[in-house]
């Protein structure tokens, strides 16, 4: 497939902003059992949402660009029943309006109990409202996840490793982008995100390599003989029917050579796990600079975009054995 | 229920192009708006089409044959396309099971290209939404045709009549005959789509002349066989060349 970058920026920017409200509300969820110690409302939650709304907002900016007639976009969230892209259009929206609320709550201090738990424990809107971002956080990663991975002919995607891999490396983005956070709004967060963000940015490069390898030993199904249902061993195309182009020989080829492919793979497990799951864990041995943590998130960024590159471009479309010949 | 379809005869396409151009014109007459080219006489010409006829090889040289293959959109009885669709622009229409998009809803995600497998779905650069064959569903029940026009005009085009076009739910229809009795088989079987349109595979063409068909056993001019024998090469209308 061809990778568009409207695409590339929208699922990595996402991915990392519901990392980040995963992230925060974990430590509430901590600091609520006292594992770990309370932070400030405003200069943490609140600070920490806002971050986390404005990579949502600039996936969201990012995916119009995708879209021919981004003036009907609203009405990409009516077939629900049977989309998954339709489900993602309505989902995206509810899961930033909870974080926005999320982070509201704790700007301005509104926070009525809602219940108590034996031993004392209160359970204030703001916990409320961060469960249900938290489930729509993990329903927004499987919905992105099933566009893809619903495609059944798009045999690289159509696996449940495509969707727990959007899970883990949006989660371990996310986690990074909150151990930089810690770094500069609450030092004595830094050791636990960065551990939960090594765990995992390991635990993704784990699903990872089972899908590349998954990949790599997948046949095709489809040939040129069911293509055309002739069946003899040797067809080859002489001419795809016109010499120009057409959104055929765009839309479902990267363009680059295997050459290419090949080392991009190594350099997005390098940038996407291993580099930064060194430098976060320099965070554990308590050497976690803010600058440090922020080249952490930046190069594990920029991994990930190139690790989506490569998640389109090794995507094989059946189609293209219709269109390998000008003539 | 009814499911309108074409019924393409391999043994008979000679890949004149016809069917592209005819469904091109007709097409982007339409009320639908045009099929817009870019770049027609530049340098990299590029358009929409819904209907394109390639040229596969078959075989090693020499004992070659070349095939003629036209392919637009299959309108699957279990089309993948429609419900990936966000807005509900593509859809399988109830009546006749034409696949269809709605232009004025398509937001041109193009996620429905992508899960068509077979590559007949193309965004036009100008309108930007998805287009498609529709069987020229404006044809098909225009009470201004008549009977013989209410065709989709691929099929009006084809000189050698390669493309039928019927119901294939009807089993009395030409369509079903023509898959029952030559062989139509579906494109990509393996994705259970079940593809309404069929096709007809390459059949051996033997010329069967028995000697006395040649050599005119009733000779009406009584001469045969005066006339030196006519050249391999040599035209063989009996009424030039012998007598
Ligand atoms: S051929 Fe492709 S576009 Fe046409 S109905 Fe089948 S899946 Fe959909
Ligand atoms: S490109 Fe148009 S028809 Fe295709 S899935 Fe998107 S909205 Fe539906």
């Amino acid at each position: 497939m061809h990778p568009a970058f409207s695409v590339i920026f929208l699922t990595t920017l996402i991915g990392a902003g519901q990392g980040l409200f995963l992230a925060l509300f974990t430590a509430q969820s901590y600091a609520l059992f006292d594992l770990l110690p309370k932070q400030d409302s405003h200069a943490f939650y609140a600070h920490g949402s806002l971050i986390a709304l404005l990579f949502l907002i600039g996936g969201l900016i990012a995916s119009f660009f995708h879209l021919g007639r981004p003036e009907r976009a609203w009405r990409s969230a009516t077939q629900w029943r049977t989309s998954w892209l339709s489900r993602e259009v309505i989902v995206l929206p509810a899961f930033m309006g909870t974080v926005f609320l999320y982070g509201m709550a704790h700007l301005l201090d509104f926070k009525p109990v809602l219940a108590t738990l034996p031993g004392n424990i209160a359970i204030d809107l703001t916990m409320v409202l961060g469960v249900v971002g938290w489930v729509l956080a993990f329903a927004l990663y499987v919905c992105t996840g099933m566009i893809y991975a619903c495609l059944r002919f798009l045999r690289e995607w159509h696996s449940p490793l495509t969707v727990i891999n959007y899970i883990l490396l949006g989660g371990a983005s996310g986690f990074t982008l909150a151990t930089v956070f810690a770094a500069f709004a609450a030092p004595d967060l830094v050791r636990f995100f960065a551990g939960w963000a090594v765990v995992i940015t390991l635990l993704g490069l784990v699903s990872r390599v089972a899908s590349l390898i998954r990949n790599a030993r997948l046949k095709p199904k489809s040939t040129l003989q069911t293509a055309i249902g002739i069946k003899h061993p040797r067809i080859v195309q002489k001419s795809q029917g016109f010499m120009g182009g057409s959104f055929n020989t765009r839309e479902f080829f990267h363009g680059k050579s295997a050459g290419f492919l090949r080392s991009l793979k190594w350099i997005f497990l390098l940038l996407a796990f291993v580099i930064p799951a060194m430098l976060l864990a320099r965070a554990l041995t308590g050497q976690g600079a803010m600058e440090l943590m922020l080249l952490a998130f930046i190069v594990q960024y920029l991994g990930l975009m190139a690790e989506r590159w490569f998640f389109f471009a090794q995507a094989n479309h059946p189609q293209n054995l219709y269109y390998q010949a000008i003539g | 229920m009814t499911q309108l379809a074409l019924v393409i005869d391999l043994n008979v396409c000679v890949g004149c192009q016809a069917c592209v151009t005819n469904c091109k014109e007709w097409n982007t007459s339409g009320e639908a708006g045009p099929m817009v080219d870019q770049n027609p006489y530049g340098k990299d010409p590029t358009g929409t089409f819904f209907n394109r006829v390639q040229t596969f090889e078959v075989g090693e040289f020499p004992n070659t044959e070349t095939v003629h293959f036209p392919k637009s959109c299959l309108h699957c009885e279990d089309p993948p396309c429609v419900p990936v669709c966000p807005t509900g622009a593509s859809y399988k229409r109830k009546e006749d099971g034409i696949v269809l998009v709605d232009y004025d809803k398509c937001i041109g995600c193009k996620y429905c290209s992508w899960a068509c497998p077979y590559g007949v779905r193309e965004f036009d650069e100008k309108q930007k939404v998805m287009k498609k064959c529709t069987l020229c569903v404006d044809r098909l029940y225009d009470p201004a045709m008549t009977e013989e026009e209410r065709r989709p005009a691929c099929v009006r085009a084809c000189p050698t009549s390669a493309r039928l076009y019927g119901d294939i739910h009807d089993p009395e229809s030409e369509v079903s005959h023509a898959i029952r009795e030559s062989g139509g088989y579906q494109l990509m079987p393996e994705w259970g789509t079940s593809p309404a349109n069929h096709y007809l595979p390459r059949r051996k063409t033997k010329l069967r002349l028995r000697h006395d068909e040649i050599e005119r056993a009733d000779n009406p001019l009584k001469v045969d066989g005066l006339l030196p024998k006519p050249g391999k090469s040599e035209p063989s209308l009996d009424d030039v060349t012998s007598w």
